[in-house]
């Protein structure tokens, strides 16, 4: 039974730990699936994650900081949007910009203003995203299996986990079964076809890259204000990049970008959770190795086991009408 | 059920005018202008196009069909000129306002998502409401009805890529026919097609206009135009040459409109003299990148001291022959054998093992294939040749040589201005083919090809460049010629090969052929000539029958 508690707790932390990946990945999912990579998950993350601290720890407010969290991330999408929309400019090199920027700035102003070594002040109460329990979850504990699942599991997040994973279905929804989805996916494929239908491209890219703003400032926002209490330097540390390959790893759908979120999710837990434990014949495991295997199966993944990853045919290219 | 009624309507409308006794216009065009950069692609272009009819645009590649039809389609904007549709003057801002007015286009390139369904792509940019459901089930009803009325047939559930070339073309004209289009434009619809589809196609587009339907036909296929056409328009070089009924033309008046007569360039020169054969060609056949068989199994040869022409409307796959004799591409079978030595070309060196056999190459494209335009004149005149010793030893460039090899070309050709330090691209047209011609012709080859080299080049580079050509002939080089201007053949080639649809339809004398002799062989009106019975005829004569 001890072994089931463990395995529930550990599950728990994949949770947790899945849901940044996953908003950002659902976010890198609209912005590519339009036609325009983004390398700048990393960033808008970060500075969303900062915007957040900043105004929940100034307001008190958790929602607040979430509103700034996303507008200071949708603020940096619009200036990748215009520069590799509207000027066709290089879209790597956009997004490589925008990472650069948001680390520098985070900790610039952070410093700035609070003086704590780019630290934002620990949030408190309703400064933070807090778990809340499902009806009967105390009473239900004790049922053994069921109960652990049900109130360890499921119950006790923050509202922001369970938006990330009912993000999933909807995101599905909205590119497979409505019509901005399907101009959505047009443009990212073949940006002509959608122009001779009589539809704006560069505007369908920057709708796309508008809601790639919106999901990386609410996955900033629940690295400081949900996850953490307060925003540290450089707290994304490279999800924004895990996302990317999660992007790929699941060929651009959304449901198996939730699969790859969650084994990536998992890597994470298991690499906290293995932390001076005592493996049979190999001993204590190092630390460093467990935190590393999320990117060493990146590697090996994305290197051959999933196959050609074909992204959409028009990503990477700035739509030019005139010849 | 609003759309069933609206398309009834529709037809029951289209074909009352087409009974009506004086024929309304669908289209007019007047003095429309449009340049590209420096291109001036259409020119002044008036255009009338009755209702009801199939309208044929024919051209050489490049004359300017293709932008005409875009301005038309609202994908380009013309600069000046007014536009007519249904006797209303409109102004066409883009592909959705074309479409409103009932305009519809098949491109050339297929506008189609290669991993969506048909239902989809069909009702993209036309969808009725923000979900999808709704317009895919009404689409599914209204493709089985065209299915019905217009041997339209395609699986709407399947996806694009999977279609044969000639199903994605009607998925296209699909699209267009959902959106409700009266007029339909189709640019080059049968390029990419077998002989049945094309059949195929033109059933359809003939029961199109029984239905009232108007249709701009655009091709450079003369067969296609007689076969289909109620009225054809000529373009040539941004021009609208003429209209005339199809009934009272014939494709030797159409090959001579799209060629164009221009002032015959005398050039002086005596007989020829023809020794050893120095480039052989024995049943070559050659595909393009989309894979069509562009060059259908030709043979010919050329000798030292002569001029060999192959004259033929552009797009009957001179290009992609010369390709393959320069080495630029690999042939799908056949020989090439210069100075009696197989020519085998199997990595990417093919241009450079040609070079190394002494056979120059002027390419019919000098900005895309002849020059580098960013790069200065010195360079230019050295560049494939870089490697010579003569320009410097192992890594190094030896730049006072390079350059003085510049300035001679600079001399000996004339090339205005003489400024080796200047980018080719700030050249005009005749000096930047005399750059390229300078660095093929100073190396003294014995093989020299040469495609389109007067192509935009003024009169006066036109006839210095004609004398350079001779000189090399006089001087016993084997000369292969490949130029869509008659005239230019005419009065530079010893003998002329006229080619058609990838064969070599027939050989003439340029001293006794007349130009209607040529015009025929260039249409393939005289296929009898044919030294291999062409398929797609064979078929086309026994469906005649």
């Amino acid at each position: 039974m001890e072994l089931f508690d463990s395995l529930i707790l550990l599950l728990d932390s994949t949770v947790r730990l899945t849901v940044p990946l996953l908003l950002a990945c659902l976010a890198g999912l609209y912005s590519e699936r339009a036609g325009i990579f983004d390398i700048g998950l990393e960033g808008k993350m970060l500075a969303g994650a900062f915007g957040a601290a900043v105004v929940a720890a100034l307001t008190g407010s958790a929602w607040l900081g979430l509103f700034a969290g996303i507008g200071v991330s949708v603020a940096m999408a619009l200036v990748h949007g215009v520069a590799s929309i509207t000027f066709r400019g290089n879209q790597i090199i956009s997004g490589v910009a925008i990472n650069f920027l948001a680390a520098g700035l985070t900790t610039l102003l952070g410093q700035t203003w609070f003086r704590q070594g780019g630290r934002t002040p620990q949030l408190n109460g309703d400064a933070r995203f807090n778990g809340f329990d499902f009806p009967f979850a105390d009473q239900l504990a004790e049922v053994p299996v069921v109960g652990s699942i049900y109130s360890e599991l499921l119950s006790g997040h923050n509202v922001l986990v369970y938006a990330a994973f009912f993000a999933v279905p909807i995101t599905y929804f909205v590119l497979f079964r409505t019509r901005f989805g399907l101009r959505l996916r047009a443009s990212g494929e073949n940006p002509k076809a959608v122009d001779t239908a009589g539809v704006n491209v560069n505007m369908m890219r920057f709708k796309a890259v508008l809601i790639t703003g919106i999901l990386c400032g609410i996955a900033g926002a629940y690295l400081s204000t949900g996850m953490s209490s307060g925003f540290v330097k450089d707290m994304t540390a490279g999800r924004g990049f895990i996302a990317l390959a999660a992007l790929i790893f699941a060929k651009w759908m959304p449901v198996p970008a939730l699969y790859a979120c969650l084994l990536f999710g998992f890597l994470s837990a298991l690499g906290n959770f293995m932390q001076g434990a005592e493996l049979p014949i190999i001993g204590e495991v190092p630390v460093q190795l467990v935190q590393a295997l999320p990117y060493i199966l990146t590697v090996v993944l994305l290197a051959g086991f999933i196959g050609k990853a074909v992204g959409p045919k028009a990503g990477g290219i700035p739509y030019v009408k005139e010849r | 059920m609003t759309d069933k009624s609206q398309a009834n309507e529709q037809r029951s409308s289209g074909t009352a005018v087409s009974q009506n006794a004086a024929p309304q216009l669908a289209i007019e065009l007047a003095g429309i202008n449009k340049h590209f950069g420096p291109v001036h692609a259409n020119k002044d272009i008036d255009l009338k196009v009755t209702r009801g009819t199939v309208h044929g645009i024919v051209g050489e590649n490049g004359a300017g069909k293709t932008t005409l039809m875009s301005i038309l389609y609202g994908f380009y904007t013309a600069e000046t000129g007014r536009i007519f549709v249904d006797g209303k003057e409109v102004t066409i801002k883009d592909s959705s306002h074309a479409l409103e007015l009932g305009i519809g286009m098949v491109h050339q390139h297929f506008m189609l998502v290669d991993n969506f369904t048909v239902l989809e792509n069909v009702i993209l940019g036309a969808e009725d409401d923000a979900l999808l459901q709704p317009s895919l089930d009404k689409a599914r009803k209204v493709l089985a009805q065209l299915a019905r009325d217009y041997e339209l047939e395609v699986d709407p559930d399947a996806l694009i890529e999977d279609l044969s070339v000639g199903g994605q073309q009607r998925v296209e004209i699909l699209k267009a026919l959902y959106r409700g289009a009266e007029i339909l434009i189709l640019d080059e619809p049968t390029g990419v097609l077998t002989p049945s589809e094309a059949d195929h196609l033109f059933k359809v587009l003939e029961t199109l206009r029984k239905q009232g339907k108007t249709i701009l036909l655009i091709t450079h296929k003369l067969r296609e135009i007689m076969a289909i056409t109620d009225d054809v328009s000529v373009m040539r070089q941004g021009a609208m040459v003429k209209t005339l009924e199809t009934k009272n033309t014939d494709p030797a008046e159409l090959a001579e409109l799209m060629v164009g007569r221009r002032v015959l360039l005398r050039v002086d020169k005596g007989p020829s003299n023809p020794g050893d054969v120095k480039l052989e060609v024995r049943d070559l056949v050659v595909k393009d990148d989309m894979d069509i068989t562009r060059v259908k199994g030709i043979n010919f040869e050329v000798r030292a001291g002569e001029i060999v022409g192959i004259a033929g409307v552009s797009g009957n796959g001179q290009s992609d022959m010369l390709e393959a004799i320069t080495g630029m591409r690999k042939a799908d079978s056949g020989q090439l054998i210069v100075k009696g030595k197989e020519v085998v070309i199997k990595g990417d060196d093919g241009a450079a093992k040609l070079r190394d056999m002494s056979v120059a190459h002027v390419p019919e494209d000098r900005q895309e294939l002849g020059l580098v335009v960013t790069f200065e004149q010195w360079e230019n005149a050295i560049l494939g040749y870089q490697d010579d010793d003569k320009y410097g030893k192992g890594a190094f460039l030896s730049i006072p040589a390079a350059r003085e090899e510049a300035n001679r070309h600079i001399e000996k050709y004339d090339i205005r201005p003489a400024n080796n330090r200047l980018k080719a691209a700030n050249f005009s047209g005749g000096n930047q083919q005399k750059i390229v011609l300078a660095r093929e012709m100073s190396r003294n080859p014995d093989v020299l090809v040469v495609g389109q080299p007067t192509r935009g080049v003024d009169i006066g580079a036109i006839e210095f460049i004609h004398n350079q050509i001779v000189a090399m002939r006089d001087a016993g080089k084997a000369v292969l010629l490949v130029s869509v201007e008659l005239d230019e053949i005419r009065s530079l080639a010893d003998r002329i090969l006229v080619m058609f649809d990838g064969h070599i339809v027939g050989e003439a004398d340029p001293a006794t052929a007349t130009e209607a002799e040529l015009g025929l062989l260039m249409a393939g009106v005289s296929a009898d000539n044919a030294p291999e019975s062409d398929k797609r005829e064979a078929n086309n004569k026994e469906s005649a029958k």
